[in-house]
């Protein structure tokens, strides 16, 4: 591995893992859909701020791109407001037209902007490591990774200092109100670190397939654990993994790094989806057959608990009638027989079957609440 | 600018024609949309339609817009259906699902994008018109396409035009009178997936959403009927494509997508100021008018009780008086009440309650 793949590497990671941290917080705020808006504005904000500061690399222009985010977030909340549209709508229309306008000015100025459409939509992670900075002569290494270093470094400080007041605003904003914690302010303290955090993404990865490290190793995490703090520290590594492996798929295909990034978070999520433990599509299918197992054994126990020692005992006990009485098909009869031996919940002698004193004891649980 | 124009009158018929279409069908499908709240579920589509582009042309080698749509609607649709069922199997919320998947499938889009540029042969080119639009590019049998298959959308839409109401309002209601709205529900998002595709290569899969929302925006906000919302719709659709793509084809290096929405959101910013009843300056003029009937009522009233306060024959109050009442000039109002007849002025520049000015303050 060359040095230069290495940068490469290490500035997708960090973008990742500013952008999983954030991104925890807009899933379960159901705000996944601002960091799409954000993503968006940042272009126009970085546009503006060029054309002002006529620097890529200025720590202004970060700044100015950020406020773009949040005067996004408050544009759609000044539409959604007139109670002319709804929130969804002021998102869609928001965005796409101060994206529009960001794309125009690329596209008439591309010469003066040094951006071009391909870089606002993968970001220019190949090309990261020849813009470097130097300080004093030395170099410190690509701007890229020093400006994802210093956003990861204020979202880590950020989440640290307010994890409280995050927490408490995400999961009961009344409580947080009644205990005089500003909710209103917090949410746009948060929407300022998602635009600081949008903006150095954007120049890795480019606007929508930011969207993708905000939301799906958040969204993967989310389903794999219930505390925040474990939720938070999972999200940021499942977007490192998905960094480091998207950065090798898209070595061995020759293809976009970005685009590559985004395709290993859809496989994160669809890995969480299917397999997470108790959560996942696997885990829930295994407990509905378990599930099915349980209700039949008990279903058994009952049957044979009610006609016990009374005069169709037998009848009602015997194996080839059993499928009759209960209306199970042979072939479930035989699962479920077979079943309740292993348990020890019955036993047969001659065809009929019987009880264990384990098996009473199921069919009164079972039908005592 | 007419000197420089690279296109005859015929080409430019063709794509402010292929523009206009997309537009009626967005217009009138996104109407449904945005009233059943699902604006930004146009935006998953259409950025998961680009690998359906891409992978159309990477499966068959072929450039006709058909296939290449119809391979966009598939993984449109698939995209929808994938957050249908992560919103139903797991606690993950339709807005996260949206937004996963609509950027892993544009990422996924990409990747076969910049896969198929780096290929020897060059014959991909022209694909990435599919991520802004290039209106220019169109050809009359790409019109063609994009009329026809719209055309069938909107035959579906005049169909079901009563389910999709009810679903649109009232989805349980519906499901009460016994018809199917999970399966109109899924025959709405086949036709917003139509009405996306269509404009796919005019305004690109970045920002064809906007086309599903603006125009339906816009026109809610001039009617309260559904019918005249859809058609409302279908035509600020329409001028937005045509003025748009015009644009975009005079002007050099003007993208065409982005530049379709600036004019259809501008429609929208119109509307929302300029509707008559539900428009912000109509609501600020209503409100206003309120403000000074309640003004006038009110120095009507103290008038009325400063008459029963000072016993005898009336001889009214100064303006002074009831100012200071009210803690403000009332002049204006003395006059306007005056000019309605509710009050008169004395000779002695004292203000008196007339007998229908009574019967107001009474009646109120």
């Amino acid at each position: 591995m060359t040095s230069g793949q290495l940068e490469i590497i290490a500035i997708a990671s960090l973008t990742s893992a500013a952008c999983a941290l954030v991104g925890v917080f807009l899933v379960l705020r159901r705000m996944s859909l601002v960091s799409d808006a954000i993503t968006h504005s940042v272009l126009l904000g970085i546009v503006l701020a060029f054309f002002v500061t006529q620097s890529t690399t200025s720590p202004l222009l970060l700044v100015a791109a950020a406020l773009t985010g949040v005067v996004t977030v408050a544009l759609v909340e000044l539409v959604t407001r007139t109670r002319l549209v709804r929130e969804d709508a002021a998102i869609g229309l928001v965005f796409p037209v101060l994206f529009s306008i960001g794309v125009i000015l690329v596209s008439r100025y591309a010469g003066s902007v040094h951006l071009d459409i391909d870089t606002v939509l993968l970001g220019e992670l190949a090309f990261a490591p020849f813009d470097r900075v130097h300080v004093g002569g030395v170099d410190l290494g690509p701007a890229a990774l020093v400006t994802m270093a210093v956003v990861l470094a204020v979202d880590v400080a950020a989440l640290t200092l307010f994890w409280k007041e995050l927490k408490l605003t995400t999961f009961d904003p009344a409580l947080a109100l009644s205990l005089g914690l500003a909710p209103t302010a917090v949410t746009y303290g948060l929407m300022s670190l998602v635009s600081l955090t949008a903006v150095g993404a954007f120049n890795a990865v480019g606007s929508i397939l930011t969207v993708a490290l905000m939301v799906a190793p958040p969204a993967a995490a989310y389903l794999l654990s219930d505390r925040l703090w474990r939720v938070t520290l999972l999200a940021a590594a499942i977007g490192v993994g998905c960094a480091v492996a998207g950065y090798w798929l898209a070595f061995v295909l020759d293809a976009s790094i970005a685009g590559c990034i985004a395709a290993c978070c859809g496989a994160a999520f669809a890995l969480a989806w299917a397999f997470a433990p108790g959560r996942g599509i696997l885990a829930g299918a295994r407990r509905r057959a378990r599930q099915r197992v349980d209700f039949a054994l008990a279903m058994l126990a009952i049957h044979l608990a009610t006609h016990e020692g009374r005069p169709e005992a037998e009848e009602e006990s015997r194996l080839d009638r059993l499928g009759a009485h209960l209306r199970w098909d042979e072939g479930r009869i035989a699962h479920v027989v077979a079943a309740a031996q292993r348990r020890g919940l019955v036993v047969e002698q001659a065809g009929v079957l019987a009880l264990t004193e384990r098996g009473r004891r199921l069919a009164r649980q079972a039908i005592t609440f | 600018m007419t000197a420089l124009l690279p296109l005859d009158d015929y080409t430019l018929r063709v794509v402010v024609l292929g523009a206009a279409t997309l537009g009626v069908v967005a217009g009138a499908l996104g109407t449904f949309a945005v009233l059943r709240r699902q604006a930004l579920v146009g935006d998953a589509i259409s950025h998961a339609a680009l690998p359906g582009v891409a992978l159309a042309y990477l499966l068959t080698g072929s450039k006709s817009s058909l296939l290449l749509m119809i391979g966009a609607a598939l993984t449109g649709f698939a995209a929808v259906l994938l957050v249908t069922a992560v919103v139903r199997t797991t606690r993950v919320k339709q807005d996260a699902a949206l937004g996963i998947w609509l950027s892993v499938f544009f990422g996924v889009g990409l990747v076969l994008l910049t896969w198929l540029q780096r290929r020897p042969d060059a014959s991909q080119a022209g694909l990435d018109r599919f991520l802004f639009g290039q209106a220019a590019t169109l050809l009359r049998e790409d019109v063609v396409t994009m009329a026809a298959a719209g055309a069938l959308a909107l035959l579906v839409l005049l169909a079901l035009w009563k389910e999709l109401k009810v679903l649109a309002f009232d989805h349980e209601f519906g499901a009460t009178l016994g018809l199917r709205m999970r399966l109109v529900d899924v025959v709405l998002v086949g036709l917003l997936v139509v009405a996306i595709v269509i404009g796919l290569q005019t305004v690109g899969a970045v920002l064809m959403a906007s086309m599903i929302v603006a125009p339906a925006a816009a026109a809610r906000q001039w009617t309260d009927r559904l019918g005249a919302m859809t058609v409302l719709a279908a035509a600020f659709g329409a001028l937005a494509g045509a003025l748009g793509a015009v644009a975009s084809a005079e002007v050099s290096r003007l993208p065409t997508g982005p530049t379709i929405v600036v004019v259809a959101t501008a429609l929208v910013a119109v509307s929302l100021l300029a509707a008559p009843r539900r428009g912000l300056v109509a609501r600020a003029v209503r409100s206003r008018r309120a403000r000074e009937r309640l003004g006038l009522a009110q120095v009507l009233a103290d008038l009325a009780q400063l008459e029963q306060v000072h016993e005898g024959p009336a001889r009214g109050h100064h303006a002074a008086t009831v100012g200071a009442m009210e803690q403000a000039d009332v002049l204006p109002a003395l006059v306007e009440l005056e000019r309605r007849g509710l009050v008169e002025r004395t000779p002695d520049d004292r203000w008196l309650l007339t007998d229908r000015g009574r019967s107001e303050v009474s009646r109120a």
